[in-house]
C-alpha cells in the first residue's frame, strides 16, 4: 500500500522502503530473513510512535488533508449498511461535493450527510476538491428536512477546505445557502451528530455542522480560515502557515481545550489512512454511544439543550 | 518647478505648503468615488451620500444609528460586554493590542452597537456594525450583543433591524468567531417563531461569515446602492477561477438581479421606507394600535429624490 508519506514522516518512509525491499529479497530467494524484517518493523513502529507523539499543529493540519485519509464514502462503506444515495437540490443541480443518503448504522436507520473529496485527479475535479456550491448545501437541507419528517437521526461528516469561492456559487447565493442551513439546523426536530473527519474549513464546514454533538477525529482540524489564508492576511505571507495554525488552535486537542467538543475519536498509530477499518470502527462505536444518549431525551429537551449549547458559544467579559 | 515659478520674481512667490495648512481640517471631504470635494456639513446633511454621484460612504455604527432612530427614547443594549482574548492570539501584533488600537480609534468596545429606540414612533431594536473596528469582524462580543438585541426584541415584541458592514468572522478568535455564525442564526429562529419582523440592511461591505449567517436571513433583505456583498472576496474568487470577474460582480444591483435581496434602498430614504415596511408587517400584530406614523418632521422629505 502506498502510504504517501508526508515530509515529517521521511525517516519512517525510509525504514518502510527497506522493509519492502527485504521482503522482496525473501520472496525471490526463499531465504529466511523474517527476523531482520521483524526487527525493522519494530523500529518503524517505535519511530512512528516517537514522531506522532510530538506532532506540531501544522503537521496535524497536513495529516487532516492527507490524500489517503478515509473520506465520507469510505466511512459509509465501513460503518453503515443499506446505503441509498440521494441526489440533487430539486432546483438547480446535484453537487457531488456533498453526499446525502439513507442508511443503517448498526440496524438503526439514519440520514447521512458528508463532504466528499476525490482520490484521483479525475474524481477530485468531479468532487470539486470537497468544496460545495450552494446546491450542495441546499441538497443537504432538503434531506435534513426529510429526516425531520421521518424522525431519522442525522449523521454529518465534515471534510472540506471550505465552500467553493466561484462566480456561479456567488450568483446562486452561497452566503444564503450556508446561512439557511445554520438557521434550520438550530431548530431541526431530530438528533444531529456532527463529526469532523478531516478538514473543517470555516463556514463551508459549519453549514453541515450545527447539532447536538460535535466530535472530531484525532488528526482532523477545524478553523475559521485555513492556516494559509490566515497567514496571508495577518502575516502578509502564506509561508507563515505554521504560525497561523498554532495561533488559531485548530487541532482536536486544542479545540477540546476550548470547550467545543464532546469527544475526540482516537486514530490508529500513524493516522487514519494507515488503517481504515480500525478508524471507522472507532468512529462507529462513538456515534452509537452518542446516538443512544440523545435518543433518551425528549424532542423538547433535545432542542432546548441544542439551543443553549449554541448560545454558550463565545468568550467575553461583562 | 514649473516654468511659471521660474519666471516669477522670488519676492512674489507664495508658499503653497503653508497656505494649505491654513485651511481648517475636517471641513472638506473628497468623495472616494467621483473625487468631488464636498463640504462636510453639506455631506452630513445628505446622510454621508455624495450629492454629486450618490456614492454611499461608509459610516460608523453610531452615526448610522443616529441617522436612523428618532432622537428620543434611546437605550443601548449590551454596552458592558467587552472582548477577551481566549486564544492568546498573536500574529505580527497581539490581538489584545489590536483591540486597544481599535477601541481608541473608534471609541467603541467592539464592532457592533445595539440600541433600543424608535423609528417614526414605532419601537424597534437596531444593531449596527462598525467597519472601522477591525473591519467590522464578528467575534464573541458581536455575537453576544446581537443575541441580546434579539432577546430585547422578543421581550418587547418589536422588530429587529441590523445594518451590516463587515469583512466576516474575526480570525483572532478562530472557532469562537466561526460559531458566532451559528449563534446569531439560531437566535434569529426565535424571532421567526414569534412572528417578529427581522430586516437585514446590508451596507458596504458585507462579506464572509457575516454575509453567510445573519445578513442573509432577513424576512426582508435590503442593501444600500453599490455595496459589496458576498461570501468569498473578489480577489480569492479571481485567484480560484483564474478569470476576470464580471462588471458589477457582488454589488447590490447584481444581488438583486440574482434574487438574493428584496430591494435596494437609498440611505436618504431608509427611515421612510423601513418605517413603512415595518408598519405593514406589524399591522396584524396590534390591530388599530399603531397607525402609520404621520407626524414626522420634514427632515426626511427633503431627500426624496
Amino acid at each position: 500500500m502506498d502510504l504517501k508519506f508526508l515530509d515529517f514522516e521521511q525517516p519512517i518512509a525510509e525504514l518502510e522502503a527497506k522493509i519492502t525491499e527485504l521482503r522482496n529479497v525473501e520472496f525471490d530467494n526463499s531465504i529466511n530473513i523474517s527476523d531482520a524484517i521483524k526487527q525493522l518493523e519494530d523500529r518503524s513502529r517505535s519511530l512512528t510512535e516517537t514522531i506522532f507523539a510530538e506532532l506540531s499543529d501544522w503537521q496535524i493540519s497536513q495529516l487532516s488533508r492527507h490524500p489517503g485519509r478515509p473520506y465520507t464514502l469510505d466511512y459509509i462503506g465501513l460503518m453503515m449498511t443499506d446505503f441509498h444515495e440521494l441526489h440533487g437540490d430539486r432546483a438547480y443541480a446535484d453537487d457531488p461535493a456533498i453526499i446525502c443518503g439513507l442508511a443503517r448504522l448498526d440496524d438503526q436507520p439514519v440520514v447521512i450527510i458528508g463532504h466528499q473529496k476525490g482520490r484521483d485527479t479525475k474524481e477530485k475535479i468531479y468532487r470539486n476538491f470537497g468544496m460545495p456550491r450552494p446546491e450542495g448545501y441546499r441538497k443537504a437541507l432538503r434531506i435534513m428536512k426529510m429526516a425531520e419528517r421521518f424522525q431519522l437521526p442525522i449523521i454529518c461528516l465534515i471534510d472540506t477546505p471550505g465552500a467553493y469561492p466561484g462566480i456561479g456559487a456567488e450568483e446562486r447565493g452561497q452566503s444564503e445557502a450556508i446561512a439557511r442551513n445554520l438557521f434550520e439546523m438550530a431548530k431541526l426536530k431530530t438528533q444531529i451528530i456532527c463529526t469532523v473527519i478531516g478538514e473543517g474549513g470555516s463556514g463551508g464546514a459549519l453549514a453541515i455542522g450545527v447539532g447536538d454533538r460535535l466530535i472530531m477525529m484525532e488528526y482532523s482540524t477545524y478553523s475559521v480560515i485555513s492556516p494559509e489564508g490566515c497567514a496571508s492576511i495577518l502575516w502578509k505571507s502564506a509561508e507563515k502557515s505554521q504560525l497561523a495554525a498554532e495561533a488559531m488552535g485548530i487541532t482536536s486537542d486544542r479545540i477540546r481545550e476550548q470547550g467545543f467538543l464532546d469527544e475526540v475519536v482516537r486514530e490508529p498509530l500513524g493516522g487514519g489512512h494507515r488503517d481504515f477499518v480500525t478508524t471507522a470502527k472507532n468512529l462507529k462505536e462513538t456515534l452509537l454511544r452518542h446516538l443512544a444518549e440523545l435518543k433518551q431525551q425528549s424532542l423538547d429537551d433535545l432542542l432546548a439543550s441544542r439551543y443553549q449549547r449554541i448560545m454558550n458559544f463565545g468568550v467575553f467579559t461583562e | 518647478m514649473s516654468w511659471l515659478e521660474k519666471l516669477r520674481p522670488s519676492f512674489i512667490k507664495t508658499d503653497t505648503a503653508t497656505k494649505r495648512t491654513t485651511v481648517p481640517e475636517g471641513l472638506w471631504s473628497k468623495c472616494p468615488n467621483c473625487s468631488a470635494i464636498l463640504y462636510n456639513s453639506e455631506l452630513e446633511k445628505n446622510y454621508s451620500v455624495c450629492p454629486k454621484c450618490d456614492h454611499h460612504m461608509r459610516i460608523s455604527a453610531r452615526m448610522r444609528i443616529d441617522m436612523f432612530l428618532d432622537e428620543n427614547n434611546r437605550e443601548e443594549i449590551g454596552k458592558t460586554i467587552k472582548p477577551l482574548d481566549p486564544l492568546k492570539f498573536r500574529d505580527i501584533k497581539k490581538y489584545k493590542e489590536r483591540l486597544v488600537v481599535a477601541q481608541k480609534q473608534t471609541k467603541e468596545n467592539d464592532a457592533l452597537v445595539v440600541m433600543k429606540g424608535r423609528l417614526k414612533g414605532q419601537d424597534i431594536v437596531v444593531a449596527a456594525f462598525d467597519f472601522s473596528f477591525m473591519g467590522g469582524s464578528m467575534g464573541s462580543v458581536v455575537g453576544e450583543r446581537f443575541v441580546r438585541g434579539i432577546n430585547k426584541s422578543l421581550e418587547l415584541g418589536v422588530p429587529f433591524i441590523v445594518f451590516t458592514a463587515s469583512g466576516g468572522a474575526r480570525m483572532q478568535e478562530s472557532l469562537f468567531s466561526l460559531f458566532q455564525m451559528a449563534k446569531t442564526s439560531a437566535a434569529l429562529t426565535k424571532l421567526s417563531e414569534a412572528g417578529i419582523p427581522y430586516i437585514s440592511y446590508m451596507t458596504d461591505p458585507t462579506m464572509g461569515g457575516v454575509s453567510a449567517s445573519l445578513a442573509m436571513l432577513g424576512d426582508i433583505n435590503v442593501a444600500e446602492p453599490n455595496a459589496l456583498i458576498g461570501f468569498a472576496g473578489p480577489r480569492v474568487i479571481e485567484q480560484t477561477v483564474r478569470e476576470k470577474l464580471p462588471e458589477g460582480f457582488q454589488r447590490s444591483e447584481f444581488l438583486q438581479e440574482h434574487g438574493a435581496i428584496d430591494m435596494i434602498i437609498d440611505r436618504r430614504l431608509m427611515r421612510d421606507k423601513i418605517a413603512d415596511i415595518l408598519a405593514i408587517l406589524m399591522a396584524s400584530k396590534a390591530p388599530g394600535a399603531i397607525p402609520a406614523e404621520t407626524a414626522e418632521p420634514a427632515d426626511d422629505a427633503a431627500f426624496a429624490a
